[in-house]
């Protein structure tokens, strides 16, 4: 946005200025008529000049930031106004709505149906479901690649990847993993894409161009989410029954450290890490960790957790908004999304979505 | 003390004889407090015990529901501490008045009560000493409990200030009401088991209400008209910077009704003072 204003700015600023110095002398002087056109068209300058500026900056208030909740078992998806901090708008989806995205274009919602065994398509405009993905069977979560052309997607019973060309709507690849493939990640420079398996307990490196399988690193039991740092240096693996995190080297295929969690008066079972989240400068690490009811804050460099924030019950996915102001979790047994502050590493408010609550994105405005 | 005796004009004081005799009772006051250390020690170890083993076993228990003020899910011990800045109150407002019964055993009540100014003024400028006495003790303890990792907004203090002032005066004024009934300083453990442990205990201070409401609708109905509940709702919301209209009322009311009350407990004419023969002659 701020680019875009730039470039129309200044074109609009460059024709003022020249003009307006050979004229400055006679400005002051006795023939008024000059000078007045000269007003003139400095007036209209800037009035253009306001009124491209207005035109962009006027409607961004307006646009609220809107985030975007699977309800697991209501088969809906809860869109919530975070301005207002409440739910506006229920929109019925597939059976067993978990995973949830936004195309690159920020256009579309995506959808794992995963009991409906395909990805609806939801127009943001609308919130009208206008199309679908041929997922293959029980879709769970996905993650965009190759600039949003892409999408991987875990399919939990059939031991597969399939990867979905996004714009022709149409499978280009199905790669065999591990027994009930859950997390997937591409790194940042999208020649890697990462597939954690539940049952194999596994994260499996495969390499985009020849779709193979080129490493398997073993990690703690029933892995769920990976996530790559933004520079592409780390990719964690949380493992919820073995209730760590796994920081892998990608490069190497080793895990080069394991974070544990404690949280005070709670039993280890009770900590299952799930979702993982790292701030756009790579410093933080939130990890959800279910049961626990806590988020984990971790100084992403060290790998040691600095805070656990108290949140809803059963804390799942998350995400961060736009401007990274905020972190959205979804809590599954408390029917709500909790807000929290990052920058004051606070949860700030709770908002009532549908019943269990899984996955969570927030919309690029 | 002493120069609210020195010189006793007949009748009709200015403000500034006034603003003397206040000044000398609270003074008295906070050196009542200041000297007796232990007593200030009792009154912090008191709600900090609370706070650190009590809640600590608590602290897992709650949080699975969201109540105003709050806006999302707190730990126990977020919960608990209006209850407990309540409670330092409430032990403060009756310690005050298990400190008149020993002034009037001793005889040292003698001193305030032939004091030319009016009765009401005395005992209200006694309500306002005890009052300022507990804001100290919940000072005291609320950078404690900070310090203990107690997350609470930065202005809290300031913004339950008037709160504070309110529920002191209120629970202040029970006790120096309690205290023209009870005829002997031993008498005060009755205060204890009948007024104290009921007042907190069936109140809002250490459970949410609804999590009442589920066990007992009996109880329930108990709390609700309970003043020390409206009391430790008004802390709390104050905290936080809100402000709970029906607790006000009913704190301020309970705190009018009371001061009435007490005021004319200790009126010599039809005081409950003459009726049971003890104390100040």
């Amino acid at each position: 946005m701020n680019v875009l204003m730039r470039r129309r700015f200044i074109p609009v600023m460059a024709g003022e200025g020249p003009p307006s110095t050979p004229f400055a002398g006679r400005d002051k002087g006795v023939d008024g008529a000059p000078a007045r056109t000269m007003t003139m068209m400095r007036q209209c300058v800037c009035l253009t000049a306001f009124m491209v500026f207005a035109s962009l900056a006027l409607p961004q208030p307006a646009r609220a930031l809107t985030a975007y909740v699977t309800n697991e078992r209501d088969n809906t998806v809860s869109v919530v106004d975070l301005d207002e901090m409440k739910t506006v708008k229920t929109i019925d989806v597939g059976q067993r709505p978990r995973g949830i995205t936004l195309t690159a274009d920020g256009k579309s919602i995506l959808v794992c149906a995963s009991d409906d065994d395909t990805i609806q398509v939801i127009d943001r405009a609308t919130l009208q479901i206008t199309g679908e993905l041929p997922s293959g069977a029980d879709p769970e979560t996905f993650a965009l690649g190759q600039g949003g052309d892409r999408l991987f997607v875990s399919n939990e019973n059939d031991q597969m990847v399939t990867v979905i060309d996004v714009p022709s709507r149409k499978v280009v690849a199905k790669i065999p993993t591990g027994v009930e493939p859950e997390g997937m990640a591409v790194s940042p420079d999208g020649k890697t894409i990462v597939n954690t398996s539940e049952t194999t307990n596994m994260a499996h490196f495969i390499d985009y161009e020849t779709r193979k399988v080129v490493a398997t690193v073993l990690v703690d039991p029933r892995p769920r989410i990976a996530q790559f740092k933004h520079d592409g240096s780390e990719l964690w693996v949380s493992s919820e029954l073995g209730g760590t995190v796994s920081v892998i080297d990608p490069v190497a295929h080793v895990v080069k450290n394991k974070i544990h969690f404690e949280v005070q008066g709670l039993r280890d079972k009770a900590i299952q890490p799930v979702g993982i989240r790292f701030t756009k400068d790579d410093s933080l690490a939130f990890v959800a960790l279910g049961p626990a009811n806590r988020v984990a804050v971790i100084d992403a460099k060290t790998g040691t957790v600095q805070k656990y924030l108290l949140v809803g019950q059963r804390v799942w996915q998350m995400a961060f908004t736009p401007d990274e102001k905020y972190l959205l979790t979804t809590n599954g047994l408390s029917n709500d999304i909790s807000v929290i502050d990052v920058a004051a590493l606070k949860v700030v408010k709770s908002i009532q979505v549908g019943r269990l609550p899984w996955g969570v994105v927030v919309s690029p405005q | 003390m002493s120069d609210l005796t020195l010189d006793a004009p007949a009748r009709g004081f200015t403000l500034g004889q006034y603003l003397t005799c206040l000044r000398g009772i609270m003074w008295r006051e906070a050196l009542r407090f200041v000297h007796q250390r232990e007593r200030f020690v009792s009154a912090l170890v008191r709600p900090l015990v609370w706070l650190f083993i009590f809640a600590a076993g608590f602290r897992q228990i709650l949080g699975v529901s969201i109540i105003p003020p709050y806006e999302t899910y707190v730990l126990y011990e977020v919960y608990v501490t209006p209850g407990l800045i309540a409670m330092i109150q409430l032990f403060n407002g009756m310690q005050s008045s298990l400190s008149m019964v020993y002034d009037r055993e001793m005889g040292n009540m003698r001193m305030l009560l032939v004091s030319p100014f009016p009765r009401w003024f005395l005992l209200v400028s006694k309500l306002l000493a005890s009052t300022t006495v507990s804001i100290l003790q919940v000072a005291a303890f609320m950078i404690v409990a900070w310090l203990w990792g107690v997350d609470l907004p930065p202005w809290s203090f300031l913004t339950a200030l008037p709160a504070l002032v309110l529920c002191g005066l209120m629970l202040g004024a029970l006790g120096m009401l309690l205290s023209s009934l009870i005829k002997q300083l031993e008498n005060f453990a009755g205060v204890m088991n009948f007024v104290i442990f009921p007042m907190f205990f069936a109140s809002s201070a250490l459970y949410p209400l609804w999590l009442v409401q589920q066990s007992s609708p009996v109880v329930y109905f108990i709390c609700r008209l309970n003043p020390f509940t409206y009391a430790v709702e008004l802390i709390r919301f104050s905290l936080y910077g809100k402000l709970d209209f029906l607790s006000l009322a009913v704190v301020a009311s309970a705190a009018t009704v009371f001061t009435i009350a007490a005021i004319l407990a200790y009126d010599p004419a039809r005081g409950l003072l003459v009726r049971r023969g003890g104390g100040a002659p």
